[in-house]
């Protein structure tokens, strides 16, 4: 029982961070067609910023792993 | 693309083939009861009758486990004190302290098949080697000296109100339960200390060696190189390190650290190379897979070199804004000085889960498709499942490999921008 409900609390976590990161690859190309002379800034910064949310996510899967003990 | 997918896949087919077959001719010296043993198709119908003949579900060093693609996974990313090259099992130096002294030596002196799954014949102090890796018997009453072992056996046992995988070794007369790993928490919480401490060369640390002595060679190389052709245009491997250098610097150092990147452009550098270096090594197939990166100790100590150098070197602005936070009202200073006190040691944590798991999941996913083998073959049953998936999962397994090549770069660059922008934070002059 417990192991169903942490596999939906990873999914949860998932879902989550990939509307994150999806968001932010999603602004990333739109700005990109918008000035294609940024381009390397704003992809260094893509990365980093989905790096911050991948964090989080990760945050979330380790405490229902740590709760499944 | 279809010929190199059809060589892989044929290579990987003879491979467990082979392994299998092997394990079939020296099966009976030990009855091992080992869930990663992996069966293909070949002369299975025998040894479908022998593990029938053992008759007895639960119990027994004889008994062989149901094919559990988890357990496997599990055991193939954890690290070993045998490195494995395909079915080779090459010993490595052990190293063991206990209350009743130093256990020294190679861990061949637990007698494992040179091909196989490193499972000991021979026990030693009470210490035996199951899976490659070095266990213990629980029961401190236990004679000390050597001792033949039988096989081992794998049962789930609750312990302390949680279900745990308990392993048994059998000796001649009697099962003995072995002891549980070492929690990550040290015993603070609850959590069981095991009654001796491995400071062995295991496999992880052996290929951490041969990073450090190939990405030494390499650069030394791209050094004579450049003091030889001064001025020319650099060219072979010369060139391919300058630019993954120039581009550390152009897109990591200078941006986030303005003025004084140089001072830790040598540490961006050596985390990038090591971290990028360690990913790679562990992508090539039937090579031991070391999973170094993807080991919590080695990305904490990591996260934590980071940790050191981004706070020793903050200056009075970044420690005031941390501690005092100027400028802000009181009521929020409640909530934002406790939040950024979180915050520094958030942080570092993040930079260590994130490369255990990014690394570690994508071992895992490998190690799942190549199960795929023995799950559709029913444990070896199926030939025709065995096949069929063999073929599927080694296009599985290409792709995932094609994608794990950029995610060992993405995450070496990722740990290098945020160990960069971090200490960039925490260098900035105030303005």
């Amino acid at each position: 029982m417990v192991g169903s409900i942490v596999a939906i609390g990873m999914g949860l976590a998932v879902i989550g961070a990939g509307l994150g990161i999806g968001w932010i690859g999603a602004k990333a190309m739109e700005s990109i067609a918008r000035q294609p002379e940024a381009v390397g800034d704003i992809r260094s910064n893509m990365i980093l910023m989905a790096a911050f949310i991948e964090g989080a996510a990760l945050i979330a899967i380790l405490l229902s792993f740590l709760v499944a003990g | 693309m279809i010929r190199l997918a059809a060589i892989f896949s044929l290579m990987i087919c003879v491979a467990f083939s082979m392994y299998a077959q092997h394990n079939h001719d020296g099966h009976d010296h030990s009855g091992h009861d080992h869930s990663t043993q992996d069966h293909s198709g070949h002369d299975h119908s025998a040894h479908a009758s022998k593990t029938e003949a053992h008759g007895d579900e639960h119990g027994g060093c004889g008994h062989h486990a149901a094919f559990d693609v988890a357990e496997t996974a599990m055991h193939h990313i954890s690290d070993a004190n045998v490195y494995s090259i395909g079915p080779l099992q090459i010993p490595l130096p052990i190293m063991l302290k206990s209350d009743d002294g130093w256990e020294l030596g190679m861990s061949s002196k637990f007698h494992p098949d040179l091909l196989g799954h490193g499972d000991g014949h021979l026990g030693h102090n009470r210490y035996v080697l199951h899976g490659g890796i070095v266990k213990r018997i629980a029961d401190a009453s236990f004679p000390m000296g050597e001792f033949d072992v039988e096989g081992f056996m794998h049962s789930e046992e609750k312990i302390g109100g949680k279900k745990k995988d308990v392993t048994y070794v059998c000796t001649g007369d009697a099962m003995h339960k072995l002891e549980q790993k070492s929690t990550f928490d040290g015993g603070l919480f609850g959590g069981g200390m095991s009654s001796y401490k491995d400071f062995s060369l295991t496999k992880n640390v052996t290929s951490m060696l041969i990073v450090c002595l190939f990405l030494f060679w390499i650069f030394r190389r791209a050094a004579k190189a450049y003091k030889k052709q001064d001025g020319e245009a650099p060219k072979g491997l010369q060139g391919m390190l300058e630019t993954f250098v120039l581009f550390i610097r152009d897109e990591v150092a200078i941006p986030f650290l303005g003025h004084n990147w140089e001072k830790y452009f040598t540490f961006l550098l050596s985390i990038f190379f090591f971290i990028l270096g360690l990913n790679l090594f562990g992508q090539i197939p039937f090579f031991g897979g070391s999973n170094v990166t993807g080991n919590l100790a080695v990305t904490m100590v990591l996260a934590l070199l980071t940790f050191l150098i981004t706070n020793f070197s903050g200056n009075a602005h970044y420690w005031k804004h941390l501690l005092v936070a100027p400028g802000v009202p009181f009521i929020v200073k409640l909530i934002i000085i406790p939040v950024e006190l979180m915050g520094l040691f958030i942080k570092p944590l993040t930079l260590m889960l994130r490369l255990f798991a990014n690394i570690t999941a994508g071992h895992i996913v490998m190690v799942v498709f190549i199960g795929f083998i023995f799950i559709f073959g029913k444990s070896g049953e199926s030939l025709v499942g065995a096949g069929g998936a063999a073929v599927g999962s080694t296009l599985l397994t290409m792709f995932m490999m094609a994608i794990e090549l950029i995610v060992a770069l993405v995450q070496a660059f990722v740990f290098t921008i945020l160990t960069a922008s971090y200490i960039g934070a925490a260098t900035e002059e105030a303005h």
